[in-house]
């Protein structure tokens, strides 16, 4: 039941003033990004734009195309990667338990909530050993790796909503260990696999600390040459709002076409199965 | 269940026909058991290798002499820590990371579960609302310090409106620090210009509190606050005595769950602020950043690194074996 009729107009008062805070920084972004660059001042900053000029997003793309590309090359394999790792560890860890396999995956779980700075020296020590330094093969790798504790974590608790019935009748039937990961889990796991992949995909789109250390100027993903916009000359708010805005597009368009499902995964990364 | 465990468990029973029929299957779940054990192996190597491997290596660097371009591992004991702590940046690092850490899950709690309760009323266009809260979730710290940076650039942004109704702030360029009590090397106190990064990181994260909480009020049977309503409470006095303890688990989530993200916070403030004059926006993990990369101090690196790491350890290792514990 809902607060009595008098409070309501309050509650929507409030949350209208809330979402106009949490709007702001959007507006402020759009109404920069195009303005042109003398429309850009300190005291114009609210206004809308005089008239509509994209030439910031012409130089913001120009700039930042090669690093889109590379974030591109990243994400892709390092989400199907992590998510395929995890969805198998998930099996295995909910319906093939052994001794100490909870153990194991709590010492999993860890290492998604490391700092990744310690690790990041040896990190860099043997990709250069390996001549994965400065490459976004690297970067996959690395975000493969750090990647299994969440995706395994998903898939487990995931697949802990299977009823073990199935499985049990499964292997009267006299399915193996991958038979009933192709024919059960597997076909059962597609939202599995969205939750994860969307969560992944963000999640590795995002990252900055392992793209500015392990990456330099051509191989760069787009956050590390977006942040690099404005450290270059003196700042062209125009372009760098428009940047922004580029740079984030993809995961504001996952969202907000699939926003269901990332929430899905924000929820089920707190742990808990 | 596991079966294979059950039926070592169970091997008692008398009857004939119950024991073929378990060690029937006892062994055929052997070899799917290696099969298992077999396709999880290389992950959990790798972890081993890439997490623990890598921190006690780190932890190696961390106790060595190289801080310099060229590796040097001769051992140096605990004088990089010893160094840090009398380091005025670090010293400050500590107090920014306190404070912001503070401010920032106090702020992600009440404006989470202020949010989540308005949005449990029934209103109407909730989801509306709801995906308005939460986008930020969806954007990188990179775009969120870009943002903000503009934002609340000390002589535009909100301050035009500030300006008008007689405040001025300096945000994120202000060396005030309150009330500045001397400290070791640093004044301790609240340093103005972290509110800045505050309000943006609270812009950004507030959705997770949101849809935890909501998911948390949801869970709670209406008959629950019907009951409390039926023995004359208010509504206020029925989220204060009845709902807001039935959420406590979901605050320990919560806190945790932002705890090791302000203390490994790095991009937002690299991205916004930088270390700031005088170290006043400066944070362990852009100190960390800075004096490995950009300065080639490996181990005094290593050595923040691994105090980082203690820090979030603290939190989340209880956090991990209770929920464990509550898994069985």
């Amino acid at each position: 039941m809902a607060v009595r009729t008098l409070t309501r107009p309050i509650i929507y008062l409030i949350l209208i003033a809330l979402t106009l805070f949490y709007l702001m920084p959007v507006y402020v972004m759009l109404v920069t990004s195009f303005k042109p660059l003398q429309e850009v001042t300190l005291a114009d900053m609210w206004k809308l734009p005089t008239t509509i000029d994209f030439s910031s997003y012409v130089t913001a793309f120009t700039r930042l195309a090669p690093n889109l590309m590379n974030s591109f090359y990243l994400v892709i394999p390092a989400t199907i990667l992590s998510a395929l790792f995890g969805s198998l560890n998930g099996y295995v860890l909910s319906k093939w338990k052994f001794k100490g396999s909870d153990v194991l995956f709590t010492a999993i779980l860890f290492g998604m909530f490391i700092p990744y700075q310690s690790i990041l020296i040896p990190l860099i020590q043997f990709l250069r050993e390996i001549g994965l330094y400065n490459s976004i093969a690297g970067l996959v790798f690395v975000h493969v790796v750090y990647g299994l504790p969440i995706t395994t974590l998903m898939f487990r608790n995931f697949y802990a909503s299977i009823p073990d019935s199935m499985i049990e009748s499964a292997k009267i039937d006299g399915a193996g260990f991958l038979g009933i990961f192709r024919h059960i889990m597997f076909p059962l796991s597609i939202t599995g696999f969205v939750v994860v992949g969307i969560w992944q995909f963000t999640n590795i789109w995002n990252e900055f600390l392992f793209a500015v250390t392990i990456t330099t100027s051509a191989q760069q993903p787009v956050m590390v040459a977006l942040q690099n916009l404005s450290g270059s000359q003196i700042v062209q708010w125009n372009v760098q709002m428009a940047g922004a805005l580029l740079a984030a597009l993809p995961t504001l368009l996952v969202y907000i076409f699939l926003g269901k499902f990332f929430v899905r995964g924000l929820l089920a990364g707190s742990v808990k199965g | 269940m596991e079966p294979a465990r059950s039926s070592v468990d169970h091997s008692t029973e008398t009857e004939y026909k119950v024991e073929s029929e378990k060690k029937k299957k006892k062994k055929a779940v052997t070899k799917d058991h290696w099969m298992a054990v077999a396709f999880l192996a290389p992950s959990v190597i790798l972890l081993g290798i890439f997490v623990y491997g890598f921190i006690g290596w780190t932890g190696f660097v961390s106790l060595s002499n190289w801080n310099t371009l060229v590796p040097d591992f001769s051992f140096a004991g605990i004088e990089n820590y010893v160094n840090l702590f009398q380091d005025y940046r670090f010293q400050a690092d500590l107090r920014n990371t306190l404070f912001f850490t503070l401010f920032f899950i106090g702020a992600v709690i009440v404006v989470g579960i202020t949010l989540a309760i308005l949005l449990d009323q029934k209103i109407r266009q909730e989801s509306l609302f709801r995906n308005i809260f939460f986008f930020p979730m969806a954007l990188s710290f990179v775009v969120t310090g870009v943002v903000w940076q503009w934002l609340l650039n000390p002589s535009t942004g909100v301050n035009l409106f500030l300006s008008k109704i007689g405040l001025e702030s300096k945000w994120y360029t202000d060396t005030t620090i309150i009330p500045g009590v001397e400290w070791g090397k640093i004044e301790f106190g609240i340093p103005v210009a972290l509110i800045a990064v505050v309000i943006a990181a609270v812009w950004q994260m507030t959705g997770f509190s949101v849809a935890m909480y909501l998911a948390g009020l949801r869970a709670i049977p209406e008959e629950v606050r019907e009951a409390a309503r039926m023995d004359g409470a208010s509504e206020f006095m029925v989220y204060w005595k009845v709902v807001l303890p039935m959420l406590r688990p979901i605050t320990i989530s919560v806190v945790i769950i932002m705890a090791h993200i302000s203390l490994k916070i790095f991009d937002l403030i690299y991205a916004m602020t930088g270390p700031g004059a005088n170290y006043v926006t400066d944070v362990p993990g852009v100190y960390m950043f800075e004096t490995t990369f950009r300065g080639n101090y490996y181990a005094n690196g290593a050595a923040i690194a691994i105090i980082m790491l203690l820090s979030v350890a603290i939190f989340i290792v209880p956090y991990l074996i209770s929920s464990r514990k509550g898994d069985a």
